[in-house]
């Protein structure tokens, strides 16, 4: 009779979430930034077609980082989630809270399932209300972990670079073409150097409650990229790994640590 | 919701249409599918009537009285019955008021729900299909009277010109060209576009059009309301040009409205089109 293999709990969370953890990081970072009238979300995406920003309703917005199939899902339950409620019920009774927490649910339930593997990817869930005070910024973890981001935020691979420049560079109520170009920067930080990312490799996408339409996202185009961020120098390129990711080494999920 | 984890059908790619995903998630809340006792219901409740489009260089205007009956009666004297559906096209719904204007929120959830999945917006005839495919859905409730007719107008991007588009109850889908109307009044509207209409309307012009049609619909229909001069409503006007659509402000609207009715002060059957030939395109005031 041989006895079942072993694992403690702890080990077994433990794998999993450096399981995800490593997914996150070979990605490329997302910064969101709260400013005057509302949150700027930022990333290097070369990809016109496939967004890593976001609509998710008239005042919310989604950002992810990691697997873009699994956060594509996610994106479009979250779609679906609120204009359901917004059709079931009214438009102002969608909400960004509601969003987060169904997020945190599934992301949760998923990370400690035995059979499912975790999703490798981390969120934003943003909200704008009628003044820069009440808008939210929600950052969701892989193992399904909420948290309330104030002023700015950042995931993906290279967070704590990019986290760094901006804990130096940032302030709370700049003007859209300020608070653009202190995370444009931020995303080209690295703690070897400052490189200029070029507006053509650039997602960039505002929650700005002046538009008079109810629905107040919006992406920026090249174009006024250019005009907002002017005079940047010469343009250095990625030197990040490519996305989309080349799948993992290991096509089995560590679930448990290798017999041997 | 009782389970906090999002539901697997959420998670499920594929299903880009928001009335297919209700449909299978939550049936009871699509307008078309509720069970009406045998019996025409066609009474119970307040019809909306006449909406009138036009067609400008450069754009599209549709414009939509603004009273409801049940019967005899005037169930509500300032109901909207046109509605933007996105940024580029707009709906006016005749028939039963409660049907039509949930249908319109359906189709609105419908266009912005695509869009946000897909990444890009439905084509104009897309659009218009789409809102076939609701109206055929809802043939069951139009037997029992409870018909919801809808006049679809927007700008085509692609096409770079402003379109309209008929329905019949059975979800029949019909291009007209530089004018159309239903409801109840829309005969007499029609008749009136038919003779202000030109090609070459300014923007001011063609709203002036509208409200012509409308006056003379109200003038000869009980169930279309015309300009309310005590109490100051006048037609709700959507106008769609390349750079979006918009509600003409009231004011703007009462200003054109009050010009209409100072002519009919002078000749109550309104502007005189010439007997033969061309016109000169100075009369539709």
């Amino acid at each position: 009779m041989s006895t079942p293999f072993y694992v403690s709990p702890e080990q077994l969370m433990k794998d999993r979430a450096d399981f995800a953890r490593k997914g996150i990081a070979r990605g490329r970072s997302v910064v969101a930034v709260q400013y005057a009238d509302g949150v700027l979300f930022v990333s290097e995406n070369p990809s016109q077609a496939l967004h890593k920003v976001s609509e998710i309703y008239d005042r919310i917005a989604f950002a992810a980082v990691g697997r873009y199939n699994e956060f594509e899902n996610l994106r479009i339950a979250g779609v679906r989630l609120a204009d359901m409620r917004g059709y079931a019920y009214d438009r102002r009774d969608v909400t960004g809270r509601g969003l987060a927490n169904a997020y945190a649910q599934t992301l949760g339930t998923i990370f400690s399932s035995g059979g499912e593997k975790p999703y490798e990817v981390e969120l934003f869930v943003a909200e704008i209300g009628d003044e820069a005070a009440s808008d939210q910024i929600y950052r969701l973890t892989y193992d399904g972990q909420v948290a309330d981001e104030h002023g700015y935020a950042v995931m993906g691979g290279a967070a704590e670079a990019v986290t760094a420049h901006l804990k130096e560079h940032y302030r709370s109520g700049a003007a859209l073409e300020e608070a653009l170009k202190t995370a444009v920067a931020a995303l080209g930080h690295t703690e070897t150097e400052d490189r200029v990312i070029a507006v053509d490799d650039l997602e960039v996408a505002v929650l700005d409650r002046t538009r008079i339409q109810p629905r107040k996202f919006s992406r920026l185009a090249p174009a006024r990229l250019e005009v907002l961020l002017g005079g940047r120098g010469e343009t250095s390129p990625s030197q990040v790994h490519p996305d989309p990711e080349p799948p993992a080494a290991d096509p089995e999920p560590p679930v448990a640590p290798p017999m041997s | 919701m009782s389970d906090p984890r999002l539901p697997a059908a959420y998670l499920q790619p594929g299903v880009s249409s928001f009335a297919d995903f209700l449909a299978e998630q939550a049936p009871d809340l699509l307008p078309a599918r509720r069970a009406v006792p045998q019996g025409n219901a066609g009474d119970l409740a307040p019809h909306g009537t006449t909406i009138v489009a036009a067609t400008f260089p450069g754009g599209v205007v549709m414009a939509g009285d603004r009273r409801a009956t049940m019967g005899n009666i005037i169930a509500q004297r300032d109901i909207e019955k046109v509605f933007p559906a996105d940024e580029f096209s707009a709906v006016g719904i005749a028939g039963t008021a409660g049907l039509a204007v949930e249908m319109v929120r359906l189709f609105q959830t419908e266009l912005e729900h695509y869009e946000k999945i897909e990444g890009t917006t439905l084509s104009m005839d897309g659009k218009a299909n789409r809102l076939a495919a609701l109206i055929r859905g809802n043939l069951g409730m139009a037997m029992q009277g409870l018909a919801v007719v809808p006049l679809f107008a927007g700008y085509d991007l692609a096409a770079g010109q402003g379109r309209i588009f008929s329905y019949d109850v059975t979800g029949g889908r019909y291009e007209e060209t530089a004018f159309h109307s239903v409801g109840s009044g829309s005969l007499f509207a029609r008749g009136a576009l038919k003779k202000l209409y030109r090609e070459d309307l300014s923007t001011e012009d063609c709203v002036t059009v509208v409200v012509q049609a409308l006056y003379d619909a109200a003038d000869d229909d009980s169930a279309t309301g015309g300009p309310d001069l005590a109490r100051r409503i006048f037609p709700v006007v959507q106008v769609i040009t390349a750079e979006g659509g918009r509600r003409m402000r009231d004011e703007e609207v009462a200003e054109i409205a009050d010009r209409v009715v100072a002519g009919r002060m002078v000749r109550p059957d309104g502007p005189a089109a010439p007997l033969t030939g061309p016109s000169t395109g100075g009369d539709a005031r």
